[in-house]
């Protein structure tokens, strides 16, 4: 098969999608989650279940959503809760196999960063804020975060932690059962990187096909390290890039047809 | 029992000046018209609390109706910012803004406490992050059971509820479909009022058997507001206007073009009808 042409991104959504299974009940944050989750569904995972926080249990959207709560989700859904029962039940109730999350910044452990940059009182940056992810972050039996690489998002050191990755490193309080193993993988349009065993520090294991270890490290605001069995991602099939690109198509159609 | 009034003089009776109002509704069903209605009315020194502020709270916040905000997640979805709330908050205009931030299983349990006359909310969250420094009212219990350690928040108990809905019937029980948020909740949660606008009053609202209705007598006001939810969406009715909240994100950048766009559609606009109207929806 001759080689395809694709960008960073559609790597990233697409390594992204892989990484969920058949089957997962899956906990989808808006914007780069959201479209991994559903290239997941529509191409080697039909029965993966979409939850999103406005309420939608099973969403099989036809085009991604804008927001968390488009009327796309609500229609498509086997059902929708109001939103205290989305948190305390299926949420809180340990009825998630994964959290899909983006973030606005991360550190070496994975924590993550949507509230603030600078001091929070008198910020440089006011971002939105957590939303769901402070509990996302901890209830879901794992969680994947999704983000393009870059100096500004994979900082040295966070002003505000918003939701906790693996904190400073020590092992995580799992209550019983009731806490998850938090990031297990963090997927860019660089690499995938996963956390030490040992450390819990954000190793990279896998390169892109095409990224250096050099571009990585250019893109990271720590010395980052690499496993010592460092893979190659698989390049995106055409049946991927095709499904991705038809969904952003429909996507585009429908969202500029609204005026 | 309920009393079918207009949104104006709802607004006028129940909304006071130093009140803490909630105007929910979680991505769907946002009360864009009533949340206008107050800044036609000029009210000053608000509380307002709502989980997603959205594009209302960032009119309400940029004309200078709020003192306060109550919140968890405060952007334009898929979007980005809300520049009038950032203005607030980075630059204290048009006025400083004190913030009670939270997450959004926190709000959504702290509703739920107010609803069920509980004074707080327990949950198992704010687990390793730093919203426990910078907001006063999580605290930490330990379970008398288990002695596992906790989240605590206390109950949301805003003066006056806001919310828009499908239906009402002419007895003033009103209908909510699609995506319910919480809205039940919070109307349950008031205080003092539970005002209700609604895309139409019908003579029998054809609900299910366990279709989230809140009957006429925990509703204060009922207001025909046809479009009111707009440029959110209404299930059932209208869909969510995703290009004007992309369009947003140029009007509010820079204080004068918001400034003018809210003297053009708001303070101008219709007075006793919805945005919807105003922009062609309803």
């Amino acid at each position: 098969m001759a080689s395809l042409e694709y960008t960073a991104d559609e790597m990233m959504t697409i390594a992204a999608s892989r990484a969920l299974w058949n089957g997962a009940v899956c906990f989808v944050g808006i914007g780069l989650p959201s479209a991994a989750a559903n290239l997941a569904r529509l191409t080697h995972a039909p029965d993966v279940v979409l939850i999103y926080e406005s309420g939608t249990i099973g969403a099989k959207p036809d085009v991604l959503p804008l927001s968390i709560g488009d009327g796309e989700l609500c229609e498509t859904a086997t059902t929708t809760v109001s939103v205290p029962e989305m948190f305390r039940y299926w949420l809180q109730g340990g009825r998630i196999d994964v959290g899909f999350l983006g973030t606005a910044q991360l550190d070496r452990y994975a924590n993550i960063n949507t509230t603030v940059i600078g001091d929070y009182a008198q910020p440089k940056v006011r971002l939105p804020g957590g939303g769901g992810a402070p509990e996302i972050a901890t209830s879901a039996k794992e969680i994947f975060i999704t983000v393009r690489h870059s100096r500004r998002v994979f900082v040295e050191k966070m002003d505000f932690i918003t939701s906790m990755g693996h904190g400073d490193g020590s092992p995580r309080d799992t209550r019983g059962g009731m806490v998850g193993r938090g990031p297990t993988r963090v997927i860019t349009d660089l690499c995938v990187l996963e956390p030490d065993p040992e450390t819990r520090e954000l190793v990279v294991t896998a390169l892109h096909p095409g990224t250096t270890r050099e571009q990585v490290q250019e893109q990271t605001g720590w010395p980052i390290r690499f496993a010592g069995q460092l893979a190659t991602t698989e390049p995106p099939t055409r049946d991927e890039l095709e499904v991705l690109r038809d969904l952003h198509a429909r996507t585009r159609k429908a969202h500029a047809g609204q005026s | 029992m309920a009393k079918m009034m207009s949104l104006q003089a709802a607004i006028a009776e129940y909304v006071r000046d130093g009140d803490s109002v909630a105007l929910e509704g979680f991505t769907h069903l946002i009360p864009f018209a009533a949340g206008q209605e107050i800044i036609r009315q000029g009210r000053k020194d608000l509380t307002l609390i709502r989980m997603t502020p959205d594009l209302i709270y960032d009119q309400m916040i940029g004309m200078g109706c709020a003192s306060k905000l109550v919140f968890s997640w405060g952007g334009n979805p898929g979007v980005g910012s809300l520049h009038r709330l950032r203005d607030a908050v980075e630059n204290g205009w048009p006025r400083p803004l004190e913030i009670e931030e939270h997450s959004h299983a926190a709000m959504a349990n702290a509703y739920d406490a107010g609803a069920a006359g509980l004074p707080f909310a327990v949950f198992r969250g704010y687990i390793g992050n730093h919203l426990p420094k910078v907001t006063s009212t999580i605290k930490f219990i330990d379970c008398p059971f288990t002695g596992e350690r906790l989240a605590a928040v206390p109950a949301l108990r805003p003066d006056v509820a806001i919310v828009h809905a499908q239906k009402a019937d002419r007895a003033g029980n009103v209908l909510f479909e699609g995506i319910v948020g919480v809205q039940k909740q919070a109307c349950l949660a008031a205080r003092r009022a539970a005002i209700v606008t609604v895309e139409e009053i019908v003579d029998t609202l054809d609900a299910g058997p366990n279709a989230v209705v809140l009957p006429n007598w925990v509703v204060t006001a009922v207001a025909k507001v046809p479009g009111g939810a707009y440029p959110s969406y209404a299930h059932g009715y209208y869909q969510r206007d995703n290009s004007s909240y992309k369009q947003w994100d140029a009007i509010s950048r820079d204080r004068d073009s918001f400034l003018a766009w809210m003297q053009e559609h708001v303070i101008q606009g219709p007075t006793d009808t919805a945005a919807g109207a105003n922009h062609g929806v309803a």
